[in-house]
């Protein structure tokens, strides 16, 4: 296969280069990879970006126990035409992924999927709250990342002796930071529109409280932390903090809290529901500038599929959580004021190196590295139609939103998994 | 339906221009009057052009569209002291009240508005119903906007559960009944509405011309804010009529946010008593305790309760009121709630009659639902 006319972008560097890839591997990359063998599938790149393929720390694929909402194999097609070659799946799933034998299950689902489906495990046993899960035996099948993501750790010795215990095994241990007593019955942000609408809120602090608590314990315990889907300014300048002061702390943020604010919650539509939950415009702002600075590692999606009766009900009694698997990178492309390598870094080589992925993800497109790659067209125009979308779920917030950058090719171990915006299986 | 009771109602109506495809079999026995051609009844002003298919925040209304409201409730009013005060307006228009959470008499006050108006009223309930039965809240409004109604009331203990009906309705329109913590717009019309009445009727000055019916008003609204649809949606309305409003509690049950309110804060009942016009007394829940909003009962009532030591501070003619159902030694003193200054059965009385022209409002008009 030959990826024909773009201009590869990495973590190296930018050069119009085209790529030759054979069996699954990068054979060559260059100007004139020369003529190819007859019935060389040729994907053309003219006028895109020829980039390693994008991973996202936090992906919801819902299996096992909420096949209606999502499947690994619809999620991961989802991915795949997002421009994903990895997604980590979070393990709040029904039973929870909190042993080996759920952990092989996923894994094992994810074999023949349209992306490299990973799995990040529990950190505590039925994501409860109280008892450690068996981390080690999850590492020990290649699990990196360990969450009760869906909720935050709240005992505080229970996290520290979490994070000790990982730091022995090499694994990252990423919080959902939101105190649970502070955010109790809460639906939405706490604030302006808030108290307008008469929804009761969560205070930026319930997020803020657990960020502070969660960066004394890495500090306490030497052990490696992650931030998920930070939301909030006071956040981002305490992640700052931190990493000024040489912590290995790491820190994601996700499209809707760069693109969007508590005031879409006017609407009632629980569409806008989503945990944590949409900011202020002056939080929209920090997030933006700390993406611009550097403070942040990734953007993830959080691509939480929820079915349509799940959505369809009072806001108070709707599922939190949005699809975003689809439109991620061109919410970024077309939100944020940063030139594409930065924003692949934060969706491609960086959350690599967060998930232990770079041996496959996101390294350079170089001979010899595995063909995981995406082709992205940076000025492509086109509007997000909820049921054009490849995941099983409709959720999405952005209904009739016009975005520009669209990933038109994605290859998976030198497969074509995507064509011209179309998944091929 | 008795022969007085037939000539007086043949004699009250409104007119309903272009109404579709009504027969109405009420009409037997009267000869070959034409049932689209009664007449009109002088006391019931035409129905405005309309304007608003739902009736969901104060908001939908502005501030002339209050007033115009108030100015039609004066007319039903007058309906609701006959000795049958019942009006053909809405004939063949069905009303369904749909209460997701229990509230008595909110329900029956619509249910009174619309049969005095002689719409058929379907009641929803929701403990005897598919809903007890897992049906989700889009397939019940589905299944009974397919029985072919004309307006739901909607009660609902979620915040903007109207809102989202309303989306899924085509025809019908929809009436917030209460939604949460959010918004009860009829009652904040009722609120208006016996202000103005109570304060002509006990000689209070009177708005000149061109100004609002609460200009100038100093009211004081008491109590748990934050909880309270009543004060949303009576903020809304009395800034709306000009009257300047004043929100008393402790600062646990004062929303988390007054940013674009157009209200003062105080926490000091005692120097804003002596000021009022009005001071509107919200009920306290019970369970407000358990969430630590509050000490105790008595530790509310010490502070914030219109005691009749309180009471006797506030300046002559100035009307105590309340969305009832009160907790007498709570908020409010039971001698206190029985002073010729509380207006709280007026608020009652006037409330259905309010609710007779929000159903006017939205359906008398006769045009086409569906096309509107």
């Amino acid at each position: 296969m030959v990826i024909r006319g773009g201009t590869v972008v990495d973590a190296t560097g930018s050069r119009p280069a085209d790529v030759l890839i054979q069996d699954g591997v990068i054979s060559t990359v260059g100007s004139k990879v020369g003529s190819v063998p007859a019935g060389t599938v040729v994907l053309d790149a003219g006028g895109c970006i020829v980039a390693p393929g994008l991973v996202d720390l936090h992906t919801h694929l819902r299996e096992p126990g909420r096949e209606e909402a999502e499947t690994v194999e619809s999620g991961a097609r989802a991915a795949a035409l997002g421009g994903y070659t990895a997604v980590v799946a979070m393990p709040n799933t029904e039973p929870a992924i909190d042993s080996a034998a759920v952990v092989r299950q996923v894994l094992e689902l994810g074999r023949g999927a349209c992306c490299d489906v990973r799995v990040a495990g529990a950190i505590t046993l039925g994501r409860e709250g109280r008892l450690l899960a068996p981390i080690a035996e999850m590492a020990a099948l290649g699990v990196r990342i360990f969450t009760d993501d869906g909720a935050g750790v709240q005992d505080a010795r229970l996290m520290r002796r979490a994070l000790e215990y990982g730091s022995a095994l090499g694994v990252v241990l990423a919080q959902h930071c939101e105190d649970a007593s502070l955010a109790a019955g809460s639906h939405m942000h706490e604030g302006e529109w808030s108290s307008r609408l008469g929804i009761p809120g969560q205070p930026a602090e319930a997020e803020e409280l657990m960020v502070s608590r969660d960066l004394a314990l890495a500090r306490l315990t030497g052990g490696r932390l992650h931030l998920l889907h930070l939301s909030t300014a006071g956040s981002l300048a305490m992640v700052k903090g931190a990493k000024a002061s040489g912590l290995p702390v790491t820190a994601e943020v996700v499209p809707h809290h760069f693109t969007l604010t508590d005031a879409a919650v006017a609407s009632f539509d629980p569409v806008f529901k989503v945990n944590p939950p949409l900011r202020t415009a002056d939080d929209v702002a920090a997030v933006k500038a700390a993406l611009a600075e550097g403070v942040i590692d990734a953007i993830a999606t959080d691509h939480a599929p929820h079915a349509q009766e799940d959505k369809e009900v009072p806001f108070y009694q709707a599922a939190p959580g949005m699809i975003g698997l689809e439109t991620a990178l061109a919410l970024a492309l077309t939100e944020l004021e940063l030139p594409i390598e930065r924003i692949l870094a934060l969706a491609s080589w960086q959350p690599a190196a967060i998930a232990g992925l770079t041996a496959e993800h996101g390294g350079p497109v170089a001979a010899g590295r595995p063909a995981n790659l995406c082709v992205i067209d940076p000025t492509a125009k086109w509007v997000v139609d909820p049921a054009a979308l490849a995941s099983r779920s409709r959720n999405t917030p952005y209904a009739g939103r016009a975005l520009v950058g669209r990933v038109r090719h994605t290859v998976l171990r030198g497969e074509p998994v995507v064509i011209d915006c179309e998944a091929q299986r | 339906m008795n022969a007085r009771e037939d000539a007086a109602v043949a004699s009250l109506h409104t007119p309903r221009p272009a109404a579709q495809g009504s027969s109405d079999d009420e009409d037997r026995g009267r000869g070959a009057r034409d049932p689209e051609d009664l007449g009109t009844d002088p006391a019931i002003p035409p129905p405005p052009a309309r304007s608003h298919r739902h009736l969901l925040s104060i908001d939908d209304l502005g501030p002339d569209g209050i007033e115009e409201l108030l100015h039609l409730t004066d007319s039903f009013v007058e309906v609701c002291a006959r000795p049958i005060p019942k009006v053909p307006a809405l004939r063949g228009k069905t009303v369904v009240s749909l209460f997701f959470e229990d509230s008595t008499r909110t329900r029956l006050s619509f249910e009174t508005a619309a049969k005095r108006l002689s719409a058929d009223v379907m009641t929803f309930s929701v403990s005897s119903s598919s809903v007890k039965k897992g049906e989700s809240l889009r397939d019940t409004v589905e299944t009974i906007e397919a029985m072919g109604i004309h307006a739901v009331v909607v009660r609902h203990s979620g915040s903007g559960v109207p809102w989202q009906i309303a989306g899924w309705l085509h025809g019908p329109s929809v009436i917030n009944g209460g939604d949460g913590w959010h918004e009860h717009p009829t009652q904040a019309l009722l609120d208006c509405y016996t202000v103005r009445r109570e304060r002509a009727a006990r000689g209070g000055l009177l708005p000149g011309r061109g100004q609002r019916s609460l200009e100038g008003l100093r009211i004081a609204v008491v109590g748990d804010i934050r909880h309270s649809r009543v004060a949303r949606s009576d903020v809304l309305a009395f800034t709306a009529l000009g009257a300047h409003v004043t929100l008393i509690g402790p600062p646990t049950l004062m929303p988390p946010s007054l940013a674009g309110w157009p209200v003062e804060v105080s926490h000091d009942i005692d120097s804003v008593l002596p000021k009022l016009d009005v001071i509107y007394l919200l009920r306290l829940q019970r369970e407000r305790m358990q969430e630590a909003l509050l000490p105790s009962l008595r530790e509310y009532t010490a502070t914030y309760g219109l005691t009749r030591a309180r009471a006797r501070r506030l300046p002559e003619g100035a009307l105590i009121m309340h969305p009832g159902p009160v907790n007498r030694g709570v908020e409010i003193a039971a001698e206190v709630a029985d002073l010729p200054s509380s207006v709280i059965t007026h608020q009652v009385t006037n409330g259905v009659a309010v609710r007779m022209a929000v159903l006017y409002l939205l359906l008398g008009s006769g045009v086409d639902l569906a096309a509107a």
